[in-house]
């Protein structure tokens, strides 16, 4: 057996077993995303449980600042409403005013992860950090793993739009940013569920 | 400086104990061997080009096959180091210390390391030549998966001679696995090895869920998909719903070790019962996801080895399925003793026995399937037909244990220990073995020699049953699992020495299998025919070994056993051959990213396993940046020309 990266291609059915094969990973990509909401579901159940746990420290009605959830929360919908701007202009095949879009929804993910970060920092001064309670260790995970999320995907998205602009529309590039926007938006699903959660929940 | 570095030295390495210095002196030897010969021989370029950097399904089939079967030996030797000692409980063979390392390495390595690898090299070997496909659907991913569990397992086992063994038990329960009991990496080890390679079961999940649901070939539906494949989709689907469980537990374990996060602790208001509640959330569908391709390989194996088609296909599937389901749903029958609600425990309790009835049903259906079928007892056969009485009793004494207030008897001792031995050899590594036999052709192109196989295959049974069958005795005289020592006044000393003997007779088959290998590499009997066992699905009728095309024209199958009604055409005349169009065959390339972005993931585990952040940090920039470089891969795949795949059939014997 040998390899054969030299032969060329050429084969007259070849833009269509392309096509078939980027939807095949769009499949799978929605099959990860099952898999996602399960790490998810471990989380939250392991909130729900620790929920109560504070062990003499802070709870959380004590330090929740809502209006900076709000906003964040507000940042992060429009961003996955930027995002679907995005795949409508890609479905126009508009490559200019879809890496915008993209752009767009990069600088409100950005923000959401520095608002995100500037909690944590804000919670860690008043004392409350991953070791202070099986609460916090819960909070941080949690939350945690969601900003870690949205950071990976902001990472994506600029290798994205750099193979955009180089590449413009074609069947994979196509596919990649279905499958951004399809994890931008379980994001945000992810996201409502840890708003009413933690904070709404907490603050209750 | 000499002084500092030697304190390093004593604490980074393990020492103190002559067998760890036997294996230091093996490990440096073997690896000084593999390098001379492969610089001799000047092997390095085809290792890299031909192994390391394929994603050729079927060879990364082989490289689990070997990986597991290595595994199988290291975990196999703890195995008889622990029985030694309790056949002889005042001789202080191993040590306390010792034997906590030795039964936890033993436990994990057996499931996570053996059983699993040897599943997905049964996964790849067959399914996309089942199917009548080309490749997985993603055979890039199919690669990482490969490495991710060959580093994390590498990982794992350099516990041993380096930092230190972890020693809470298989699945690290706290608050045993804390810090406060088990300080230093050992545990880390444990907690990185599994994370690791966890993560690439999981994306075999994923991959061999789409290969299956979409890469069938023409007219293959999934009411007459072979057995096997239906086999691998149930325990797919069991993976892509335990495996996230696992990855947020150690993950949490190990927050709680590192940072000093309160999940798991007795104080900090963290709860230890969430660790295990969470741990067999996943672990028990584990057992599932091993056994259930098992249940798979004896389906095909007795349809050939009958000449019939198998007795109630339909009733297989369902059984399947619903295992797949049930599975999840009997988690807490694991600390029935921990005290929660009757209701609880009569909910679990129920759950488990009623898994006994699918497995019953296709017991019953393999009973029938070889019901006036013309039997032969070749190796794959033989393996099955010893599955049954072993499988049924395991299965029995699984239903004794669900019995809830019978269960506040056998918990933790040896029943239970007995049991699930009886269950996971009885029916995986049997079930494991008979389908090595089975495809070991297709793959390599040489049947393993029947003589040396059945002095195997004799030793591991009647070894089986010496061993374990004393167990399930001790487990009702009193004798709990993980003791190292017991007083001569107990009366266990016969039984367990008895015990002993049975596993070294396990472990004469293994080296006869071992034997059987290398004796049949040069004089097993060669397979010109592509069809050794006169078989009934689709991946008997092309070449053996197959062709990395796997099938030169897609076949278009006409209904169950698809291969079999080919032949029966062809017998009595009615077959029509239609003109073969050979076509350019769409390919995808090699890539050395699965293996470097691997390597990068060992750094992450190792920084972490010693609290060495810097290393860890580099890793992660590492398996970042390889992402990074393959999301700018585009030109990931060709085509093989027609005159290329004719001349490799020509050469195989086959005419287009």
């Amino acid at each position: 057996m040998t390899n054969h990266h030299d032969h060329a291609h050429g084969a007259h059915d070849h833009e269509h077993g392309h096509e078939e094969h980027e939807q095949l990973k769009v499949l799978g990509f929605w099959i990860f995303v099952v898999t996602d909401c399960i790490l998810f579901g471990s989380l939250f159940a392991t909130y729900a449980v620790l929920m109560n746990s504070y062990a003499g420290g802070p709870t959380g009605k004590e330090l929740f600042e809502l209006p900076g959830i709000i906003a964040s929360t507000f940042i992060l919908l429009t961003s996955s409403f930027t995002s679907g701007l995005a795949v409508l202009a890609m479905n126009k095949g508009k490559v200019k005013e879809m890496i915008s879009w993209l752009a767009v929804t990069a600088v409100l993910g950005l923000a959401f992860v520095v608002l995100e970060i500037n909690e944590f920092t804000h919670l860690v001064h008043e004392g409350a950090t991953m070791a202070t309670s099986a609460f916090w260790s819960a909070f941080f995970t949690l939350v945690g793993t969601h900003g870690l999320h949205v950071s990976v995907g902001l990472f994506w998205m600029v290798a994205l739009m750099i193979q955009l602009k180089r590449r413009g529309i074609t069947p994979v590039t196509r596919r990649k940013v279905t499958n951004l926007s399809l994890y931008w938006h379980f994001l945000d699903v992810v996201w409502i569920f840890l708003f009413t959660v933690v904070y709404l929940m907490g603050v209750m | 400086m000499w002084e500092n570095l030697k304190e390093f030295a004593s604490t980074f390495f393990v020492t103190g104990d002559p067998l760890i210095y036997g294996a230091d002196v093996s490990i440096a030897l073997t690896m000084v061997a593999i390098v001379f010969v492969l610089t001799k021989y000047k092997k390095w370029g085809w290792l890299w080009r031909e192994w390391l950097t394929t994603v050729d399904h079927k060879r990364i089939g082989i490289m689990y096959l070997i990986a597991s079967l290595l595994m199988l030996f290291r975990g196999g030797v703890d195995a008889l180091l622990m029985r030694l000692q309790l056949a002889f409980p005042n001789v202080e063979f191993l040590h306390s210390d010792h034997y906590n390392a030795i039964f936890t390495t033993h436990g994990t390595i057996m499931i996570l390391f053996m059983a699993m690898p040897m599943m997905f090299g049964l996964f790849n070997m067959v399914v996309p030549l089942q199917l009548g496909a080309r490749d997985v659907a993603y055979p890039f991913l199919n690669a990482v998966s490969f490495w991710l569990f060959m580093f994390g397992a590498m990982l794992f086992n350099l516990s041993f001679v380096i930092g230190g063994s972890p020693d809470a038990g298989w699945l690290s329960y706290p608050p045993l696995s804390q810090n406060d009991f088990s300080p230093g990496p050992g545990q880390n080890f444990w907690i990185w090895g599994i994370q690791i390679s966890g993560i690439g079961s999981l994306a075999t999940g994923i991959n061999f869920i789409v290969t299956i649901l979409k890469m069938r070939a023409p007219g293959m539906k999934l009411s007459n998909m072979p057995l096997f494949s239906w086999s691998v989709l149930s325990s797919s689907i069991m993976i892509i719903f335990a495996f996230p469980i696992l990855t947020v537990t150690i993950a949490l374990l190990f927050l709680d070790r590192f940072a000093g996060a309160h999940f798991f602790t007795m104080g900090g208001g963290g709860n230890p019962m969430m660790y295990l509640n969470l741990i067999w959330m996943w672990g028990h569908p584990e057992v599932y996801i091993v056994v259930v391709p098992a249940f798979g390989i004896f389906s095909e194996v007795v349809a050939t080895f009958s000449k019939k088609t198998i007795f109630g296909y339909k009733s297989m599937v369902w059984a399947l399925m619903s295992i797949a389901v049930a599975s999840f749903f009997t988690w807490a029958h694991h600390f029935f003793t921990m005290g929660t609600s009757a209701s609880v425990i009569v909910f679990f309790a129920i759950s488990t026995m009623v898994i006994a009835i699918p497995t019953g049903v296709k017991i019953f259906n393999w009973l029938f399937t070889m019901f006036r079928g013309r039997i032969s007892f070749k190796q794959p056969m033989l393996w099955t037909i010893a599955f049954i009485p072993c499988f049924v009793v395991g299965g029995a004494t699984g239903v004794m244990l669900a019995v809830a207030p019978a269960d506040y008897q056998y918990h933790n001792s040896y029943f239970l220990i007995a049991h699930f031995h009886q269950v996971l050899i009885g029916g995986v590594v049997f079930g494991y073995l008979a389908g090595i036999y089975y495809w070991w052709p297709k793959l390599f192109g040489f049947k393993l020699d029947e003589k040396l196989g059945k002095w195997g295959f004799w030793f591991w049974n009647i070894g089986f049953y010496v061993c374990f069958m004393p167990q399930y005795a001790l487990g009702f005289m009193g004798m709990t699992r993980r003791y190292y020592t017991y007083g001569w006044d107990r009366g266990w000393a016969d039984l367990n020495l008895i015990s002993t003997v049975g596993a070294f007779l396990m472990g004469i088959g293994f080296i006869f299998q071992v034997w059987q290998i290398a004796y049949s590499i040069k004089h097993g009997e060669r397979d010109t025919t592509g069809d050794p066992w006169n078989a009934r699905t689709l991946e008997w009728s092309i070449p053996s070994p197959a062709p990395f095309y796997n099938f030169a024209v897609v076949p278009t199958v006409k209904g169950a056993d698809d291969w079999w009604l080919t032949k029966e055409a062809k017998a009595n005349g009615t077959y029509k051959e239609e003109p073969a169009q050979l076509e350019p065959i769409h390919m995808p390339k090699n890539s050395g990213i699965p293996f470097i972005m691997s390597i990068f993931w060992f750094l992450v585990g190792f920084g972490f396993t010693f609290g060495w952040v810097w290393i860890a940090v580099i890793g992660f920039i590492g398996v970042a940046l390889c992402m990074w470089a393959r999301s700018f891969q585009y030109d990931t795949d060709y085509y093989v020309p027609v005159e290329e795949v004719r001349s490799t059939e020509a050469s195989l014997g086959r005419v287009y």
